[in-house]
């Protein structure tokens, strides 16, 4: 088994080292396939793990290596395959071989061909080691590994202004979590001694509450930077700037969940601190409206799909913040399979539009892109959560939580959120798919993707369907780590009101939609309509101009200081003694220099001073030698 | 009293003679000068008990190493006056005077001169010739015989460097040159 | 005054290597550069003759046999490198000797 794992862990290196060879190198198609190949090995060894895992064999651990081993410091390089990594693992491993497939079709045309798989393959086997490694010093370097490719990926298209500095303000926000994230990494080790998260764990329960929520506040900033909640988002949208297929992999179905994974891991730490578990249920709840709000008015494809992945993170954040680990979990293995659909159906229309990405300018694709019409409205239907797609169990489970646990202002705001998510989901497909062609206005002639880019989306348009079957094998696996808590509302009654009323209100939310955008009045906006002058538009559409105020009272006044420091302290102070000081040097020199003449009666002389340079200090060491005690006295009388 | 006197009289001419020996332009004067002082210092050694060491300074300075640098001069024909430009006396001077100055607070420090003590006392009874040779071959068997290679070299040296083909040195030739004079002894030979 | 001490000695050499140092200073002419570096041997030999006998201690007079053995190979080897300078260039004087300028 061990055997599997170092597969399933470094075929996706190997694949990359693969492609990085041709990196310089014109579009090989050789440099995608065999990458892709790899990484379906990988994901063939992930399947044999999870059956491993699923038959009840014991949790596999391996110590591949000593990383560190300083005194009492000991951190190895040790990999853990038990019912949660294999979870995470079969959904970064799915995800990724059908994105990397897809994408061998979709990059056809790039210069950068051979680069995006390097990157991409490299980004999976970071997040592998993310979700395999037994301690938090692997997590982290999975964690600083994804953020860096990442990076790549959103500034792919490096010649593009707003994608470097999308991927710059990615990186950015992530570091300043992963500061966060460092911090609660310290606590921990301080406090316990280990690294290791079984041991690390075990000891928690005898720390003080306040060290532990300290910790367990530290790391959820780490994990909100990566998972982008509030106030550190609005990367999240940015980094739509990337190539879709990096979008579906990275932005939606596994970086941005390494947040809620965090989380989970953690889920011995959270449970001794309710109070933080259900800070971090308020904040995906907050968050889960705010991004929903923001999705309902935006006109830019990618954008409202990301604002839903942020929308469904919060979510899971509240799953999680409830103490609903497996829920959580659960919400974020079906969400990636129906996110990275609708990204991946998403990629299709922007090819069949060249590049286009404002719904409105759509409208009628249904006919010539039959298939990817098919696909997002699964995605928008299982997003949607309407029985019996995935969305239906992963996500009505989690509004279940929320009120069995009594928290009825999340569980309202969840479900008004749920009715919002729809009506985007609708409003884009209905945009995009229904009403009149008017995208005949500029000249478009769209046309289907290529035939293997949508084999290779099947398997997740299947999985978006069948993934809630799952539901009771995949708890009875998980719990054997996780805490097994069956969320059940007890009376009958109540809970088919909740289920119907949910399911009714999200299908009239869909049937809105539909009705205000499918019919053959929809025109492109030109910014004149009455709805779009309206004070909440204009905030919705502005994303509550947080990114404003981000730079109007955050970047502007710290370019300022930075000015003020670099003109006034690094160019007058610091620039200055390191001039100097080679200024000096440089001046001895040049003076020096006429020591140097050759001539060796000059030379002589200088011999001579040095004599007496060396004579002195003989005489003077003689002096204090002599004298020591005197010296001494007049020091102590110093204070030295 | 007859000690002091003598050591004042050799201490003024010595000075005198040395002093005479650095600033003259004349070479030969130079020559003389040093040589004399040479054998004013040996008194010093007889009057400090040295009787060998003294006569070794008579032998060896006055004798050896004046004939060499008199031949010396000859072959350099320094004998008319010397012409040496001179820097900035005050700096030559002044390091001397400091250097002077500095060697003699050493020498004077309690520290320095407390501290020693005799390694190879002197042996009752026995003139001072004798106790040399004692010391100095059994002690320093091993520095006087290196001393004694070092004088070989020193002598080989000095034949190879001056003596050999006065009109050619073959430290100063290249490699290629010292070929062709191979070549043409090869020849010769042949 | 009159009682010669091991000071007396010891600053008599002092003096004499001084007006070594200034020899070896100001002399431009090899030749005398040599007579100077001499001048600064035998002043050590006074002070080593000089301790040797007021701490009753022969090490002193074994040191300055073997500077004089030093100095008696210097002069040869010496002599002989000036010899074949002069015979390239003709001239000994220190100031046209700058093959070591940079």
């Amino acid at each position: 088994m061990e055997f599997y794992l170092y597969l399933a862990l470094f075929a996706p290196l190997a694949g990359s080292l693969f492609a990085a060879l041709f990196g310089a190198s014109p579009k090989t198609l050789i440099a995608g396939l065999v990458p892709s190949l790899l990484l379906l090995t990988s994901f063939v060894s992930s399947t044999i793990l999870l059956v491993h895992i699923l038959g009840g064999g014991a949790p596999i651990q391996v110590e591949m290596m000593t990383w560190m081993a300083t005194g009492d410091l000991y951190i190895p390089f040790g990999f853990i395959v038990d019912q949660v990594s294999v979870t995470m693992m079969m959904v970064v491993t799915v995800v990724s071989t059908v994105v990397h497939f897809y994408s061998i079709g979709y990059m056809d045309h790039d210069k950068g061909f051979n680069r995006f798989f390097s990157y991409l393959s490299a980004f999976v086997f970071s997040m592998m080691v993310l979700v395999m490694s037994d301690n938090f010093a692997g997590l982290f370097i999975g964690w600083e590994g994804v953020g860096l490719c990442s990076w790549l990926l959103i500034g792919f298209w490096y010649h593009k202004e707003s994608a470097t500095w999308a991927a710059n303000e990615a990186f950015i926000m992530n570091r300043i979590a992963d500061l966060g994230m460092l911090i609660g990494i310290f606590l921990v080790y301080w406090n316990t001694g280990t690294l290791q998260y079984a041991e690390a764990f075990a000891l928690m329960p005898e720390l003080p509450t306040d060290i532990l929520v300290l910790m367990g506040i530290f790391l959820f900033i780490g994990a909100m930077g990566k998972s982008a909640q509030f106030p550190l988002h609005t990367w999240l949208a940015d980094a739509m700037e990337g190539p879709t297929p990096v979008s579906a992999l990275i932005h939606a179905a596994t970086m941005v969940t390494a947040g809620v994974y965090l989380v989970v891991r953690a889920n011995p730490l959270y449970d001794l601190i309710p109070n933080v578990g259900l800070f971090i249920a308020s904040l995906g709840a907050f968050v889960a409206l705010f991004a929903a709000s923001m999705a309902l008015v935006n006109r830019d494809m990618k954008r409202i799909i990301a604002y839903s992945t942020l929308s469904q993170l919060g979510y899971m954040f509240v799953a999680a913040g409830l103490g609903a680990y497996w829920v959580a979990l659960f919400h974020l293995m079906a969400h990636a399979f129906f996110k990275a659909l609708l990204f991946l159906g998403a990629g299709n229309v922007m090819h069949a539009m060249h590049d286009e990405l404002d719904p409105f300018k759509m409208g009628g694709l249904k006919k010539p892109m039959k298939w990817t019409f098919i696909m997002m409205t699964v995605a928008s239907v299982a997003l949607a959560g309407i029985y019996p797609l995935a969305g239906f169990f992963s996500k009505d489970l989690i509004l279940e939580v929320a009120m069995i646990e009594h928290h009825y202002i999340i569980y309202s705001v969840l479900l008004f959120t749920a009715g919002m998510t729809a009506f985007y989901s609708f409003r884009l497909v209905a945009l995009i798919f229904h009403g009149e062609e008017r995208y005949k206005l500029f000249g478009v002639h769209p046309h289907e993707a290529y035939k293997f880019m949508l084999i290779a989306m099947a398997p997740l348009l299947i999985l978006a369907v069948i993934a809630g079957s799952f539901k009771m094998t995949y708890f009875e696996m998980v719990t054997a780590v996780l805490p097994a808590t069956e969320y059940h509302v007890h009376s009958v009654v109540t809970y088919w009101i909740m289920t119907i009323g949910t399911q009714l209100f999200v299908i009239l939310a869909i049937a809105f939609a539909y009705k205000k955008y499918a019919n053959s009045s929809v025109k492109v906006p030109d910014g004149t309509s009455k709805m779009e002058n309206r004070l909440c538009y204009k905030i919705l559409s502005n994303q509550y101009y947080i990114p404003y105020i981000f730079e109007e009272y955050l970047v502007k006044p710290y370019r300022e200081l930075s000015t003020v420091l670099w003109k006034h302290v690094d160019m007058k102070i610091v620039d200055a003694t390191v001039d100097g000081i080679a200024g000096i040097i440089y001046s001895t020199g040049e003076k020096t220099r006429d020591m140097q003449s050759g001539n060796l009666s000059t030379m002589l002389k200088w011999m001579v001073a040095g004599t007496v340079g060396l004579l002195s200090l003989a005489v003077v060491f003689g002096l204090a030698v002599r004298y020591s005690a005197e010296i001494k006295a007049i020091l102590s009388g110093l204070g030295v | 009293m007859f000690e002091a006197i003598a050591f004042y009289l050799f201490a003024f001419l010595t000075i005198a003679m040395f002093f005479i020996a650095v600033t003259t332009s004349q070479a030969l004067y130079a020559l003389t000068a040093l040589a004399a002082g040479m054998i004013f210092i040996s008194a010093f050694f007889f009057i400090l008990g040295a009787d060998f060491l003294g006569a070794v300074q008579i032998v060896v300075y006055s004798g050896a190493v004046m004939a060499l640098y008199a031949f010396g001069m000859m072959f350099f024909d320094t004998t008319r006056d010397v012409k040496e430009k001179n820097g900035n006396k005050y700096i030559v001077v002044g390091l001397a005077t400091i250097s002077a100055v500095l060697v003699v607070a050493i020498f004077a420090a309690p520290i320095v001169s407390q501290n020693i003590t005799a390694l190879y006392p002197m042996v009752e009874g026995a003139g001072n010739t004798q106790e040399v040779g004692l010391v100095l071959f059994t002690k320093y068997l091993i520095p006087f015989e290196v001393a004694a290679v070092m004088l070989l070299v020193a002598m080989i040296a000095g034949i190879v460097l001056a003596g050999k083909q006065m009109d050619l040195s073959l430290t100063l030739l290249d490699d290629k040159e010292i070929e062709e004079i191979k070549n043409k002894k090869m020849k010769k030979v042949l | 005054m009159m009682e010669i001490g091991l000071n007396h000695y010891l600053i008599l050499s002092t003096i004499l290597f001084t007006i070594g140092l200034i020899g070896v200073m100001r002399r431009k002419n090899l030749l005398l550069l040599f007579f100077a570096t001499e001048i600064l041997l035998n002043s050590v030999n006074i002070a080593f003759a000089a301790i040797s006998h007021f701490y009753g201690d022969l090490t002193g007079q074994m040191f300055a046999f073997f500077v004089i053995a030093i100095a008696a190979s210097e002069v040869a080897v010496g002599l002989g490198l000036l010899i074949v300078w002069h015979k390239r260039h003709g001239t000994i004087d220190l100031d046209s000797l700058a093959t070591m300028r940079g």
